[in-house]
């Protein structure tokens, strides 16, 4: 995905308003368009502070940012510039992050973000791509930079094996009938997901953009089962899926990556499978959750 | 708090009635007096900014980054004509558009919302970039900022970079009013100096000093005036 944005980024900047403030992570890769566009292609070396910073500041002349790091520099150190200097000035800016929650699972600790996504999420009116593809993300990058408002892209070394670049109203991939389980998968979770439940009466409806979620999508969908599988801070989109479906029982099983510090290194195979967001570990939980229906009288 | 009926701009020379009118008999802490000068000489002598051109895309920029000093901002921008007058007599009330912090989205002619120290700088850096691949060459960016402020670890990030890049259209003002708790040993002004700014350190109530400093800029470097002002009120 990585490689996909770089050369897409790369591409955008035709547009003269396009911008890319860096702070080291992938400058390399950009090397030949910061030959190309010097004034536009800005690496501000390791200082996540000003890369956010500048960005407000282009953007209040009116050019485009495209801010980019791995997601705890980007997201986590740089937060109160996010907040003021780009949504308390009224102007907009796509980030896009690597890493994602333990992509770099032998880094440890300080290079993961679990929860870039529900920080982000404190925030108003953002639109947020998680893409499961690398195919997802030239065109919905296009579509974002194309705008005025703020995005948050979260790229991945994880991927489905398919993609479904036009997923970002919730798409249903198996249809167990009506008022069967939901199951809404959010990105890379995908494959694990659908694996999961296999032989198991449970719909399955993917996105890669959780924000805005498509809530009218969910009220369509939901029965009164609805299990949320996404690849960062487990419930971050609980708050969501509860105001829409507010006016009818339901339950609802929030999977995600964990809260615990595990103190563990290996892969982000391993940290998956940690986290019980294999197909192994989804499969026990949501048979847990489908076991625990009350049973009508 | 007194009333009044003024609705036509405040004739030259009341800045320090209209600061009144802001401070309806609150107590001003210093620095928003030791920045009035400062102030003045910028909107008076060297910013190419009016109420009509306060959205024309080659105008200079002034960002106050130290947001608290925002009394005689506001004074200021009502001489200036850029807010009525009357705005500045229920100041931090709930229907005022002027809150105790600048909020650009409320206030004509205030180019960035402040009030947490440290955002300006990197916001007048990124500023000046855009501008650059604009391709103007004419607006300057000023960004006044406090010597308590520069505590701030984003400013050096900024300093630092606005340096080693030469963003020559920058200049950052550093009122220095001796309130940094740790103080900035050698000066202020070295802190930029050392990343290859210019600087010239100048009597903050100077205000021919002032103006020189402020149009001291070398067009190659980015310029720093750091403006001393004892309080002595």
């Amino acid at each position: 995905m990585r490689e996909t944005f770089v050369t897409t980024a790369t591409a955008l900047l035709d547009d003269p308003r396009t911008t890319i403030v860096l702070a080291d992570i992938s400058a390399a890769a950009f090397a030949p368009a910061a030959r190309r566009y010097p004034d536009r292609v800005l690496n501000v070396g390791i200082r996540e502070q000003l890369m956010v910073g500048v960005a407000g500041g282009l953007a209040l002349t009116g050019q485009r940012p495209i801010v980019h790091s791995y997601a705890p520099f980007l997201v986590e150190r740089a937060y109160e510039q996010i907040k003021l200097d780009l949504d308390h000035q009224g102007v907009g800016a796509v980030l896009v992050s690597v890493g994602a929650s333990y992509d770099r699972a032998a880094a440890g600790r300080t290079h993961l973000a679990p929860a870039d996504v529900a920080l982000i999420d404190t925030l108003r009116d953002w639109t947020v791509h998680v893409p499961g593809h690398s195919d997802e993300v030239p065109g919905l990058l296009r579509d974002l930079v194309c705008g005025q408002d703020s995005a948050y892209v979260r790229l991945s070394t994880q991927s489905n094996a398919r993609a479904y670049p036009d997923a970002g109203d919730l798409r249903v991939l198996r249809d167990a009938g009506r008022g069967a389980p939901l199951l809404v998968a959010v990105g890379p979770v995908l494959d694990a997901a659908l694996a999961a439940v296999a032989g198991l009466p449970v719909t399955v409806a993917y996105t890669h953009r959780p924000r805005p979620f498509d809530t009218a999508g969910l009220r369509a969908l939901a029965g009164t089962e609805v299990i949320l599988v996404e690849p960062y801070l487990a419930g971050t989109s609980a708050r969501v899926v509860g105001a829409a479906l507010a006016d009818r029982p339901h339950r609802l099983l929030a999977l995600g990556v964990g809260r615990d510090d595990l103190r563990r290194y290996g892969s982000a195979e391993d940290h998956t499978r940690w986290h019980g967001l294999d197909a192994a570990g989804l499969r026990r939980s949501v048979e847990g959750f489908l076991a625990a229906v009350p049973v009508a009288a | 708090m007194t009333t009044t009926t003024a609705t036509d701009p405040a004739p030259p020379g009341t800045l320090g009635a209209l600061l009144d009118r802001v401070r309806a008999g609150r107590e001003f802490s210093p620095n928003v007096y030791s920045t009035l000068d400062v102030l003045q000489v910028l909107y008076d002598r060297v910013l190419r900014i009016t109420p009509e051109t306060a959205d024309d895309p080659d105008r200079d920029r002034f960002l106050l980054s130290k947001g608290h000093a925002v009394a005689g901002y506001y004074a200021l921008l009502a001489a200036k004509g850029f807010i009525p007058v009357e705005w500045l007599d229920d100041q931090g009330g709930p229907e005022s558009r002027l809150g105790d912090h600048p909020d650009r989205l409320l206030v004509p002619g205030v180019e960035i919302g402040s009030g947490s120290l440290g955002h300006g700088l990197g916001l007048g850096v990124g500023t000046a970039l855009g501008l650059r691949a604009q391709g103007r060459a004419t607006p300057r960016v000023y960004v006044l900022l406090g010597d308590a402020e520069l505590d701030e670890g984003s400013n050096h990030e900024a300093i630092a970079y606005a340096g080693a890049t030469g963003l020559a259209s920058l200049t950052a003002i550093v009122l220095d009013n001796r309130s940094a708790s740790h103080g900035w040993p050698g000066g202020a002004a070295t802190r930029f100096t050392v990343n290859g700014w210019t600087a010239a350190t100048v009597d903050g109530r100077d205000h021919e000093a002032l103006h020189a400093a402020l149009t001291g800029h070398d067009h190659h470097r980015p310029h720093v005036v750091v403006a001393v002002v004892t309080d002595e009120e």
